[in-house]
């Protein structure tokens, strides 16, 4: 018996040890996976011909050369950066926000009325999920550019279209699980369909919305090629189609620079992220179903 | 039970039903109508230009099935195919061995689990053009220490693009799995723990069998990954190095499917913009069948549980 007790407890204190090797196994590997964005900001911080040469070096009196890169950044490649980060806000917000209420409604209507008609548009929208942008990017961009639909302005319709199946799907699923009863209710009060859907369904949507919110904001602000090939490029550029540009077509590369205008890319979405980490992570594993 | 309450949804919503029709230019039609813009119309016009040869859609003119002979002909095409299928299986294998490893671990209460949860998920929130940026630069501050460099060899471009998309996408793979492991029953453990099973027959016969429709999922979503794979493609090699083929043909040795539709599309010849687009359908069709699969998988599994 005491020989059983000591036993187990050396297993739980062997257990335990085990456990603290894991988790200082994990701190180890937790630091070399932030290290690419760390190696982005310290080479942000040198002059361009040290970034290939000693990247993986801590500036020091040589290579740093300060805001340099950041002041030059803002300008670099005769478009200013900041327009750049103002369209993609544009895009990014008026889009999701556009998504979030259209196709909401969308699917509610999908869900009650569910005719002939209903169902078709449903399947089609479901159907759409599975299309990968190649087989429409060429007649998309036509039909948007023929439709003046190349602005930052008009390009969310653009994303209702293209975007709508993921959307309509979870929000139907979503709205088939709300009891009748309650809309029932409204109705007998006196409610109109639209009262009924912003007092009564539009509120207790609230969790898919964050979840199908998050995923079109993460798709939109990193879209590179929907936007390149539908906006005016002369006038409008979002972020990966300015950074794209840089690095691709640009006469004289500057490394530098380059990197400074990826630390400044990628800090908005890092605080977005630690800020709505839980609504992030469950949205995302949400919007899994996709596949 | 499924029945039943579909019958009572009939006879109760016919209250909400008619009034909500009545709203339908409000609530269904601007949703329709986008995605008419967006979707519907690009679709069908997508599929009827891949019979035509056309520089621009006004002008055009219907030639059979020639496009899609060409497109099978064309050797970049096969290459980038090959190289593709190559990519998404290797891909698949290493992202879903390791994400599952790490959420085991994570989800076997050690210290510092929702910490590591958070820094692994992170890059995958970074997007792709971004990505192949960081990367290119990680892999050339180090080849260059060689006197080489990510596009001068097909090897490194391909290693290179799986190092990139594990970074990316083991976090978004291990949120599933912890999410799969966490539905395991804990008496189902508990059990096979008291009939004396070692830690390793308990993962290999009672959680693996478990986490199944997550190992579905993640299976399935590494490899439409792998295949629809863009912007990473673009930014880390776009294609590079080029090896020339006897009969004067340039096969962009790193570059993948999507990536070959587009520079067929967008590429020197406005010509070959028939033959980009029945590239495309091709494309949407290998794209479907992999979806249709995943589908039938998992409804098979519903139906055994």
């Amino acid at each position: 018996m005491a020989a059983q007790t000591k036993k187990a407890g050396q297993s739980l204190a062997g257990e335990r040890r085990n456990k603290n090797i894991l988790t200082v196994i994990f701190g180890v590997i937790a630091v070399i996976y932030v290290l690419p964005i760390l190696l982005v900001l310290m080479n942000s911080f040198k002059a361009n011909t040290f970034v290939k040469t000693n990247t993986f070096d801590w500036p020091n009196a040589d290579t740093f050369v300060g805001w340099a890169n950041y002041i030059k950044g803002m300008t670099f490649g005769n478009y200013p950066f900041i327009k750049s980060v103002t369209y993609s806000l544009i895009i990014t917000l008026v889009s999701s926000a556009l998504i979030l209420l259209c196709t909401s409604m969308a699917a509610w209507y999908i869900a009650r009325v569910d005719s002939f008609i209903c169902r078709v548009c449903y399947y089609l929208f479901v159907f759409s999920m599975i299309v990968p942008f190649q087989m429409v990017m060429f007649t998309l961009s036509k039909t948007a550019d023929t439709l003046k639909l190349n602005t930052p302005v008009t390009i969310p319709i653009v994303y209702l279209g293209f975007g709508a199946g993921l959307a309509v799907f979870m929000f139907t699923g979503f709205v088939k699980s709300l009891p009748l009863e309650i809309e029932e209710a409204a109705a007998i009060d006196g409610c109109n369909p639209v009262q009924t859907y912003f007092l009564v369904i539009f509120p207790m949507l609230r969790p898919t919305m964050i979840s199908v919110g998050i995923l079109e904001i993460m798709w939109i602000w990193n879209d590179y090629l929907l936007p390149y090939l539908v906006l005016d490029r002369t006038k409008y550029m979002t972020i990966p189609i300015h950074i794209q540009y840089l690095q691709g077509s640009y006469g004289a590369v500057d490394l530098g620079a380059i990197m400074a205008l990826i630390t400044i890319s990628i800090i908005p979405i890092i605080v977005f992220y630690l800020t709505c980490q839980k609504y992030i992570i469950k949205g995302v594993a949400a919007g899994a179903v996709k596949g | 039970m499924k029945k039943l309450k579909n019958d009572g949804t009939a006879v109760n919503s016919a209250l909400l039903r008619r009034p909500i029709q009545r709203w339908f230019p409000l609530f269904l039609l601007p949703t329709v109508v986008a995605f008419i813009i967006g979707f519907v119309y690009p679709f069908f016009q997508g599929i009827y230009l891949s019979f035509c040869k056309f520089t621009t859609t006004s002008d055009a003119a219907f030639n059979g099935i020639s496009n899609y002979l060409n497109a099978l002909k064309d050797a970049t095409f096969v290459h980038a195919f090959w190289y593709t299928a190559l990519y998404a299986v290797v891909s698949l294998l290493i992202i879903n061995i390791l994400a599952f490893l790490i959420a085991y671990v994570l989800t076997q209460g050690i210290k510092g689990s929702n910490l590591f949860r958070t820094v692994f998920f992170m890059p995958n929130l970074i997007g792709g053009i971004v990505l192949g940026y960081i990367w290119s630069m990680i892999f050339d501050g180090i080849l260059s220490r060689y006197g080489t460099s990510i596009l001068l060899e097909t090897k490194y471009g391909f290693w290179g693009l799986i190092i990139l998309m594990c970074w990316q996408q083991i976090g978004y793979m291990m949120i599933i799995y912890i999410a799969g492991l966490q539905a395991v029953p804990e008496d189902l453990i508990e059990a096979a723990k008291i009939d004396g099973a070692t830690k390793w027959q308990t993962l290999i016969h009672v959680t693996i069998p478990n986490v199944m429709p997550s190992i579905t999922i993640c299976t399935f979503l590494t490899l439409t990954n792998g295949f629809k794979l863009f912007d990473q493609n673009l930014a880390l090699t776009g294609g590079q190095p080029f090896s020339f083929m006897a009969d004067g043909t340039i096969v962009k040795t790193t570059e993948m499917l999507a990536l070959n539709i587009y520079n067929t599309f967008y590429g020197q010849s406005a010509s070959a913009r028939g033959v980009a687009q029945a590239k495309a359908v091709l494309f949407f069709i290998l794209v479907a069948v992999i979806s249709l699969i995943q589908l039938k998988t998992t409804k098979e599994k519903e139906v055994q549980q």
